[in-house]
């Protein structure tokens, strides 16, 4: 199997606080993995030095196998082949859904308007956001907004899609529609990595389940393995936590 | 006909503030129109200038230097930002009316014969384009991080970010600051008069001085500078109303849009 990114021995610090420490992943085409853990417990940035919104203090990130800082590759170029759906939705203000959709494709893509058009419209459709494409941000609800985000990441039509807790800032009824949405995507073989704390999302849809702990990946494997029998005693504690609130 | 030599005030006795001042605008009202619009058009071109120089100045001074950039573009960078520093707070920390004096006698004094009416803007310019670099400046810090995040994650350069997704922002939210500096602006031209620009004060002055009715001739321009100021903060709010857009859209497939199909969701 091909694959997408892997990042090799990374480590971050942001001062004397070490949140990443000696993290090896990647992600094969196709395949969606789910990065659980305690808050802090490093996800977050580990998904962000994945795309570079973070610097990671030392180790070396593979795209395609290629070693992004030995192949020449631009920063902005390599950003531009992940996508990225974030927790605060950060859809720009001053754009309706539909522009939202285009402004990548057509400055960095350099795409036709109206390919941009057709294309953003098709995921927007898909992702039921169709009606609104002449909204603002301000004027949808968490939910509307979330899925026009992840239309954006879909119009690029990138290589995989990172999902930063996409759930975690919506009340709860709008926390479905997302997740429905997701859940297409997964069956229709796009490559996730998608942190979150929805264990039965992580459960029903992912290939794969990390477990992180300090800043290490203290476990891994499928979701049934991960779910029912595991093995790292801070996984069970972790679990065991989740599972009585559930 | 001077006031401070007549006690018994020739002017209660004579025809009456107001048709005095009827009168006044009936024979100099070409001073005080040319006096207004060069009022006006050195604080609207000032203004302009100001703030593309606001803009210039903040958008360089916000450039991010990370870590993993090489030296000599953090030195650059650093070079740079001294001098805007500089610039910024010797024409926020100086009176205008003594930039005027320096720029204008200094040009003067190095052998440069500036035109008084180039002068003028050009000290309006600079002066506006240091307090604007600062309101960018802030205009820009106060944007969501998440903006410029998303932005990145899309694949944008940071010269592309600024220009399609932060600076529309910034734009929007800094017009009150901009037409405060208009305002200002207007107001503030009148200390060019110390290097002899004829605009509106100047003209007013030099009214006055034909006829000895300082308060006839001042009250005039007290009310012509309020027109011009008062006209300029409406037009100001109707521009800040069209930039805020419709608060309302139009959902495609309702009745309420034009272009709208009519479709059912077939899943």
């Amino acid at each position: 199997m091909n694959t997408v990114v892997e990042v090799k021995h990374i480590k971050k610090n942001f001062g004397s606080n070490e949140v990443l420490r000696d993290v090896n992943f990647s992600v094969n085409e196709g395949e969606v993995v789910c990065i659980i853990g305690s808050s802090g417990s490093g996800k977050s940035t580990l998904l962000r030095c994945i795309n570079m919104l973070e610097t990671p203090t030392s180790g070396s990130i593979f795209y395609k196998g290629e070693d992004i800082r030995k192949s020449g590759m631009k920063r902005a170029e390599y950003c531009a082949k992940l996508g990225m759906v974030f927790q605060q939705f950060n859809l720009f203000e001053n754009l309706t859904a539909l522009e939202n959709c285009m402004i990548g494709q057509t400055k960095v893509l350099k795409r036709s308007k109206e390919e941009a058009e057709a294309n953003a419209m098709k995921y927007l459709s898909m992702v039921g956001m169709d009606a609104y494409i002449n909204a603002r941000p301000k004027q949808l609800s968490g939910g509307q907004k979330q899925r026009v985000a992840i239309a954006r990441a879909l119009s690029m039509n990138p290589d995989a899609i990172l999902f930063d807790e996409p759930t975690s800032a919506l009340d709860p009824e709008m926390v479905g529609e997302v997740l429905i949405v997701m859940r297409e995507l997964a069956k229709s073989g796009l490559t996730m990595i998608v942190v979150t704390h929805e264990m039965a999302f992580a459960r029903d849809v992912a290939d794969r389940v990390v477990f992180m702990d300090a800043g290490v990946i203290a476990e891994e494997g499928k979701p049934e393995q991960l779910f029912k029998d595991p093995q790292n005693p801070r996984t069970k504690e972790f679990l065991r936590r989740y599972l009585q609130e559930m | 006909m001077n006031p401070f030599t007549l006690h018994t005030g020739p002017m209660l006795l004579s025809k009456g503030f107001i048709a005095e001042s009827i009168e006044i605008l009936q024979e100099y009202w070409p001073m005080f129109l040319n006096g207004a619009k060069d009022t006006i058009v050195i604080a609207l071109i000032g203004t302009i200038f100001g703030v593309l120089i606001g803009l210039l100045v903040g958008v360089i001074r916000t450039i991010p230097v990370p870590e993993y950039s090489s030296k000599v573009r953090k030195i650059g960078m650093k070079i740079v930002n001294t001098l805007l520093s500089v610039y910024v707070e010797v024409f926020r920390g100086t009176p205008m009316i003594v930039q005027a004096m320096v720029i204008f006698y200094g040009a003067a004094f190095a052998g440069w014969y500036m035109d008084k009416f180039y002068a003028a803007l050009f000290v309006v310019s600079l002066n506006t384009g240091a307090y604007m670099a600062e309101i960018v400046r802030g205009g820009i810090l106060s944007v969501d991080q998440g903006q410029f995040e998303a932005a990145h994650s899309i694949g944008m350069t940071h010269p592309k970010t600024m220009l399609y997704i932060i600076m529309p922002q910034v734009l929007r939210n800094i017009l009150p600051s901009i037409g405060n500096e208009f305002v200002i602006n207007i107001k503030d031209t009148s200390v060019l008069n110390v290097i002899s620009v004829t605009e509106l004060y100047y003209q007013s002055k030099s009214i006055a001085t034909q006829n000895f009715m300082y308060f006839q001739v001042f009250l005039i321009t007290c009310v012509i500078y309020f027109i011009m100021t008062f006209t300029v903060t409406r037009l100001l709010l109707l521009l800040e109303r069209w930039m805020e857009g419709s608060k309302t859209y139009t959902i495609v497939g309702s009745f309420s849009d034009p272009k709208s199909v009519f479709k059912v969701n077939e899943k």
